[in-house]
């Protein structure tokens, strides 16, 4: 679709409004419909127009194939990994007082960010694997 | 009547039973896995409606309201599309995989190449 | 200090070596890692049940062992909940897990194209994270994430038998159809369960059930989770996805589909139509009972029957697998204490024996390229081990004395004579009798016929893969001379949920 003026355009002008809206949906996910998985398929939609439009290749140099696998593992990470500081620190699995911070609002405020964002960096690093993987199909061995 | 005070319940098993039929009569198997997926949001639907307090709004807090819907279902709904839709990837990761192998997703065709 | 975390940390142990995986490039170092984190969740097992069986000694204490997710209070937030039938099902879980998994070296290598190996074991250990999940959890709504957790893992997972036979695809996706379906039955279940009482939390909807027997809505519940379950549980006649799946899947994969993850779908069972539920919901109001009698022989019978006429070891052991889940479910329908426990024994001991027999398959096929029974002919002379190993585990799926398939078998007849069932008694003795004519049938060609010419330079296994096969086998022959702690686990257990109920 590269040679399509009009849809070049467009994409180029809105792409940054998708990303700040979906990073505004997961962070807003306490407040108001949302959270890490909306959020997350929001961010995708950025990065999978833009490879729509512009083609895989265009896409590769922006998120390297490699960093998309380690994001998708690197979220659940912390998200286990909030889950895990509280086991080791004589807290309950994910329990946000674990985190160290005074306040138990401040500590659920944190907690719950932090696993939004974990949930939201591996969902959008799936669907983007998803749509590549897909997309390559044809020149996939098995 | 009370059949049309309970219509949420009718719409979920009317979507449910045209989910569970396409799985069953589609011979191609992306349709089969749509079928699923129609399966699936009717019973979103019918978790999502059982959440509903009369006269009361959106489960988010907010300034104004007093009586809110039950927020629980949502939260049920909500993990239960993520398990929806990762269902649904590697189903066509599968499908993906037939093609390669078999040249053809429908059921049929590929029964004749297997001599099933 | 981590004594009282031991619930959280044996789901969240696989998880996080799970996601570590993609970091590796060789296929040495997952493997190890999968090694270390199995034998780690089974040394916590192991802990676990200690402090669970301390807890019951203890003059006030029930045995069992709760603990809130993040600390939010037990209703209202998820529970991870340890007593006797859960610490029965784990340790069968976590000991089924750590042997197979180090059979998976050469097994895997061999099956497994070499870029994909770090990701198979990351979708592996997520499979056994979802298993162990599913065990552990005291909240409905969190069963059903595990059991999915669990089952998308073992889709993928059968599907990677195609670099073996292209079979394994179409079997993976007919797994995946009917197995959702069966997940989202659960999950209507489980609405309507909520829809009447309010709660998630299972000892909580336990006690909130016990007033609405006639509540049509909570028949209702019940009959779409019980649906759901025998999807999941490969119950006549919801059996036709395990055939292709498990016939189809590399071994390692079947040993532990066969051997634990129907298993665990049956304990779901359990759970539900004894403590959530209560016998007499169950069996007295509803007609539970005569129709998994029914089911349950017919799946015995059939499973067997079909067995016979089986050409491949792997679809031989997977329609094995349909009549034994027949004779657990049957143990459960007596609903009397040595049904019940025959149905908990026969769980232990069907694990050890069938993922036992398809690692010898999966030695087959490791020498052989796929395991067919043709190919197998007069392998008893050129691998004495592996198929006497074989022998070993037939002996146990008939059901002769001194295996545990007797103890198990012993159980369950006594407990129909109990109930007055006579038919259910010879329905047993009817399965062992077909059980005898499907080992014999795979021990007349090992043994009694000349070794084909293409198997000429076939020597025995690699000792790594022989030796967990041995473990399984032997073990399970162990458990049928000296039955002491798989019954007495099962009877405390059996016991409990009657009480309970």
């Amino acid at each position: 679709m590269k040679d399509r003026l009009i849809i070049r355009v467009v994409t180029k002008i809105t792409t940054p409004f998708i990303l700040v809206f979906g990073f505004y949906v997961i962070t807003h996910g306490e407040l108001s419909p949302g959270g890490g998985f909306q959020g997350g398929v929001l961010l995708a939609a950025a990065f999978i127009l833009y490879g729509l439009v512009f083609g895989l290749d265009e896409l590769e140099p922006i998120l390297p194939r490699r960093v998309s696998d380690s994001l998708a593992a690197i979220g659940v990470l912390l998200y286990a990994g909030l889950g895990l500081v509280g086991i080791f620190t004589g807290y309950r699995f994910l329990d946000y007082r674990s985190l160290g911070l005074a306040g138990s609002e401040s500590a659920e405020v944190w907690g719950m960010a932090l696993a939004e964002y974990g949930v939201g960096i591996t969902v959008t690093a799936v669907m983007i694997t998803i749509f590549r993987e897909v997309a390559q199909a044809k020149r996939r061995e098995h | 009547m009370v059949v049309f005070d309970l219509y949420n319940y009718w719409v979920f098993i009317l979507l449910m039973m045209i989910g569970l039929y396409t799985v069953i009569a589609s011979p191609n198997l992306v349709k089969k896995i749509i079928g699923l997926s129609v399966l699936q949001t009717a019973i979103f639907l019918f978790l999502i409606s059982l959440s509903k307090v009369s006269g009361g709004t959106v489960p988010i807090t907010g300034p104004s309201a007093e009586l809110y819907s039950n927020p629980l279902p949502h939260a049920l709904v909500l993990t239960a599309i993520v398990v929806s839709v990762s269902t649904m990837a590697v189903a066509l990761a599968i499908i993906i995989n037939i093609k390669l192998t078999y040249g053809t997703i429908e059921d049929d065709e590929i029964r004749k190449t297997e001599g099933h | 200090m981590i004594d009282n975390q031991l619930p959280a940390l044996i789901v969240a142990t696989p998880l996080a070596a799970s996601l570590l995986m993609p970091i590796f490039r060789s296929a040495e170092k997952p493997w190890v890692l999968s090694l270390l984190t199995t034998w780690a969740v089974f040394g916590m097992t192991v802990l676990l049940l200690l402090q669970l069986s301390d807890r019951s000694q203890s003059p006030d204490g029930r045995a069992v062992i709760s603990y809130a997710i993040g600390n939010w209070m037990i209703p209202w937030g998820i529970e991870l909940r340890i007593d006797r039938l859960n610490g029965f099902v784990l340790l069968v879980i976590a000991m089924i897990s750590a042997i197979v998994t180090f059979y998976a070296r050469l097994s895997v290598a061999q099956a497994v194209p070499q870029h994909r190996i770090p990701f198979f074991y990351s979708v592996w250990l997520l499979f056994i994270t979802g298993l162990l999940g599913v065990a552990v959890s005291g909240d409905i709504f969190n069963v059903y994430v595990m059991i999915e957790i669990s089952a998308l893992a073992s889709y993928t997972l059968v599907a990677m038998g195609q670099h073996e036979n292209p079979k394994a695809l179409l079997g993976s996706i007919n797994y995946l159809v009917l197995g959702t379906i069966g997940a989202s039955f659960f999950l209507i279940g489980v609405g309507y369960l909520y829809s009447v009482t309010g709660t998630l939390n299972m000892a909580d909807l336990a006690e909130r059930l016990k007033p609405l027997h006639g509540n049509r809505a909570l028949i209702t519940a019940f009959a779409f989770i019980l649906v759901g379950l025998s999807v999941k549980m490969a119950l006549f006649p919801l059996h036709g996805w395990l055939p292709d799946a498990h016939g189809y899947a590399p071994p390692i994969v079947s040993a532990l589909l066969s051997g634990v993850a129907i298993k665990v779908a049956a304990y779901v069972m359990i759970r539900l139509v004894f403590s959530l539920l209560g016998m007499e919901f169950s069996f007295s109001i509803l007609p539970t009972g005569p129709v998994i009698w029914v089911l349950s022989s017919l799946a015995i019978v059939i499973g067997s029957y079909t067995a016979i006429q089986q050409t491949s070891l792997k679809r031989l052991l997977a329609y094995s697998s349909v009549a034994q889940i027949g004779y657990i479910a049957m143990g459960l329908s007596l609903a009397n204490e040595n049904g019940l426990t025959g149905s908990l024994v026969h769980v232990f001991n069907h694990a050890l024996m069938k993922s036992g027999l398809f690692l010898v398959a999966g030695i087959v096929s490791y020498r052989l390229g796929a395991a067919d029974l043709e190919l197998m002919a007069g392998l008893g002379r050129k691998m004495p081990f592996t198929m006497s190993a074989l022998v070993a585990g037939g002996l146990g799926l008939i059901g002769v004395p001194l295996t545990s398939g007797f103890v198990s078998k012993w159980y369950l007849v006594s407990g129909a004579i109990d109930r007055g069932a006579m038919p259910l008694a010879l329905v047993i003795l009817l399965g062992s009798i077909l059980a005898v004519m499907y080992i014999w049938k795979v021990l007349e060609i090992v043994y009694f016929r000349p070794s084909l010419d293409s198997a000429r330079a076939v020597t025995e296994a690699p000792w790594s893969l022989v030796l967990p096969a041995w473990i399984l086998i032997g073990a399970s022959l162990y458990f049928g001379v000296d039955a002491s702690l798989p019954s007495g686990l099962a009877e405390h257990a059996a016991r409990f949920l009657l009480e309970q109920s």
